[in-house]
């Protein structure tokens, strides 16, 4: 079994940098610091069923899933135009969409102030128009904009991998077979799209419950995200136990989720095994 | 119609950007009857094929089903259903769903769908297998799933495009006379592609040579192997041999140095012919006997036959005998007139 030691460097890699530090986070979210010394306690756990934290729990969640069911609804068919052209045209269509994934996450979220704000550009467009300014900046509208712009090309790549590997006879196939475009739609793309959905969803709706910078920049200083509330525990008020607890409560969640996705995934099969 | 076709194609070409694939092609197919569209790869049989399915349009040319132009219709509201070359199935159902697709589509009652995929699974041999998943089973067990999955919906007339090649050869044998039974038996025309000659000439009633987006002949299995048109059919259908001649006079032919009688009429007088011979009708006899002589040059044993290579100073013949010459030795050679093919020498292609 030599080919055993060729999976130590990675088995060293998981524990320092993947076991070790969620040990840690656990450790820390089960304990606090108490006159010197360590003791187990559920207590972090149960302040966050708080009501004004449970608050912030549903609001995360909510938002996570506005931007999965709205990158989803825009991705699908923009997957399935790009999966529709000559491959020539189809490489530069996906171009397209990584290219701004090259770039700075922030920088991106910061493009938005610009485009959004009081004296942003479309509000000077609608000012010379004659008309008042709008408020488009620091709103549940803007954090969700800037949530599906995103992560949109991750909804985008999987829908598209999977429906170009689509054989084409099968289309033709049902053609065959008396199907109608509608028909062939719901009775062999879209079930044999599944595996490229459920990739979409879990790479879409895990980094949208957990994010903290776009709800901050587009959202404004009030605006108070799961996110945004572990960030605030670890950097502002230092209480490492209670983000610590919070980051765990946000974990089993996402599992959950990820779990009732995967129950959709008849086939096993092309699906992106994190569960 | 006062004639029997159900499929006539008419002055149909296609092109792709700018090549031709398809050029000027026209025949018919009668009703009930098994038609081979038979060709090397790259031939246009397969484009032939998904044109009369309605997946491709032609450029130019029509196609008419049962009296009735279908060049614009799309696949879904033609009488005919094909079993594509790499089977097709739907992987995420199982051999039930894949086979009542057409049924449910049509919107038959659930008791009718049930009756009817039972009674394909029995054409088929494959009974009980119902539930079981695409992925489980065997290339011929899927060959036999998309068969009854096409033929369950009745179709006037069923296409197939080169549906055995994946299998092996014994299992492709198999599969042959099955397919040339469940055709006459349930008297649904069957247009066939293939590119192997053995097929074509087992199973089907009407052969369309094609090569180069042109059909090079139409005729029986026996028309087509006993008097090929030209010399890419000669080539193409069994083996021959393929000499140059000239045509003395109605019934005598010259080749190889010697004239021979035959039975072949009506070229020009001294006319340049081309001579085909099949290598099984060359017999082997004394050298004095010989119509014509040569040496043997290789000797290679085919199971069934041997095959030699005689040398007679010019061309190399090839044989077909169930006995053996050793290399090297001195043989005459005899053909008896019925079996010198005379073909118009073909055109600079």
């Amino acid at each position: 079994m030599k080919m055993k030691i060729l999976s130590y460097p990675y088995i060293l890699w998981l524990v320092i940098f993947i076991v070790a530090p969620l040990f840690l986070v656990l450790l820390y979210a089960m304990t606090i610091y108490d006159g010197g010394s360590l003791k187990f306690t559920l207590g972090n756990m149960k302040r966050f069923l708080d009501p004004n934290y449970l608050d912030v729990l549903w609001i995360s969640i909510k938002l996570a899933l506005q931007t999965t069911v709205i990158t989803l609804l825009l991705g699908y068919p923009i997957g399935m135009i790009i999966a529709r052209e000559r491959p020539s045209k189809r490489n530069t269509m996906i171009l397209l969409f990584v290219i701004p994934m090259w770039m700075n996450f922030l920088l991106r979220t910061y493009a938005w102030l610009t485009l959004l704000g009081k004296n942003g550009i479309i509000n000077s467009i609608v000012t010379l128009l004659g008309f008042e300014p709008l408020n488009l900046l620091y709103n549940d509208g803007a954090v969700l904009l800037g949530m599906v712009y995103n992560f949109l090309p991750f909804m985008v790549l999987p829908i598209y991998s999977v429906l170009a590997k689509i054989d084409k006879s099968l289309i033709e196939a049902a053609e065959d077979l008396g199907a109608n475009r509608f028909q062939i739609f719901t009775k062999v793309i879209l079930p044999l799209s599944v595996p490229g959905i459920i990739t979409g969803i879990t790479m879409v709706f895990m980094p949208a419950v957990s994010t903290f910078v776009i709800s901050r920049l587009l959202g404004g200083g009030q605006y108070m995200l799961i996110g945004n509330l572990i960030e605030q525990q670890f950097l502002w008020v230092g209480d490492w136990h209670f983000g610590s607890a919070i980051s765990i409560i946000m974990m089993i969640f996402i599992l959950i989720a990820m779990a009732i996705t995967s129950k959709f995934d008849v086939q096993k099969e092309g699906s992106s095994g994190l569960w | 119609m006062e004639n029997n076709h159900i499929i006539d194609l008419k002055a149909i070409s296609k092109e792709y950007d700018g090549t031709k694939v398809l050029d000027n092609i026209s025949f018919y197919v009668r009703k009930n009857e098994f038609v081979t569209l038979l060709g090397p790869s790259g031939c246009g049989k397969t484009t032939t094929l998904r044109i009369i399915g309605g997946f491709e349009q032609p450029t130019e040319g029509r196609v008419i089903f049962e009296g009735e132009d279908i060049t614009n219709l799309p696949p879904y509201k033609r009488q005919i259903n094909t079993v594509f070359q790499k089977y097709a199935l739907f992987p995420h159902m199982n051999v039930f769903e894949n086979i009542a697709f057409g049924l449910h589509i049509k919107k038959l009652p659930k008791e009718e769908i049930k009756k009817r995929v039972k009674e394909m699974l029995k054409l088929v041999n494959l009974e009980g297998f119902e539930e079981r998943s695409i992925q489980s089973l065997s290339g011929g067990q899927q060959q036999r799933v998309a068969i009854a999955r096409a033929l369950v919906n009745e179709p006037k007339v069923l296409l197939l495009d080169e549906p055995l090649g994946a299998l092996d050869l014994k299992l492709r044998k198999e599969m042959q006379t099955e397919l040339k039974n469940m055709q006459k038996r349930l008297g649904i025309t069957f247009i066939y592609v293939t590119h192997d000659q053995e097929e074509a000439l087992t199973m089907s009633d009407t052969i369309v040579v094609m090569d180069k987006g042109v059909i090079q002949q139409i005729g029986t299995p026996v028309d087509i192997y006993n008097e090929p048109k030209n010399s890419f059919v000669a080539k193409f259908i069994g083996e021959s041999n393929i000499i140059d001649g000239i045509m003395r006079e109605d019934y005598i032919v010259e080749f190889a140095g010697q004239v021979f009688n035959c039975i072949d009429k009506g070229f020009d007088k001294n006319e340049e012919i081309e001579v085909v011979i099949r290598p099984e009708d060359i017999v082997i006899t004394e050298p004095e006997e010989g119509q014509l002589t040569g040496t043997i040059t290789s000797v290679t044993f085919k199971g069934v036959h041997y095959e030699m290579i005689s040398h007679d100073g010019h061309f190399d013949w090839k044989i077909h005998s169930t006995v053996a010459k050793p290399v090297g030795t001195e043989v005459g050679m005899r053909v008896s007139p019925e079996n010198i093919h005379v073909m118009k020498k073909a055109m600079k292609r």
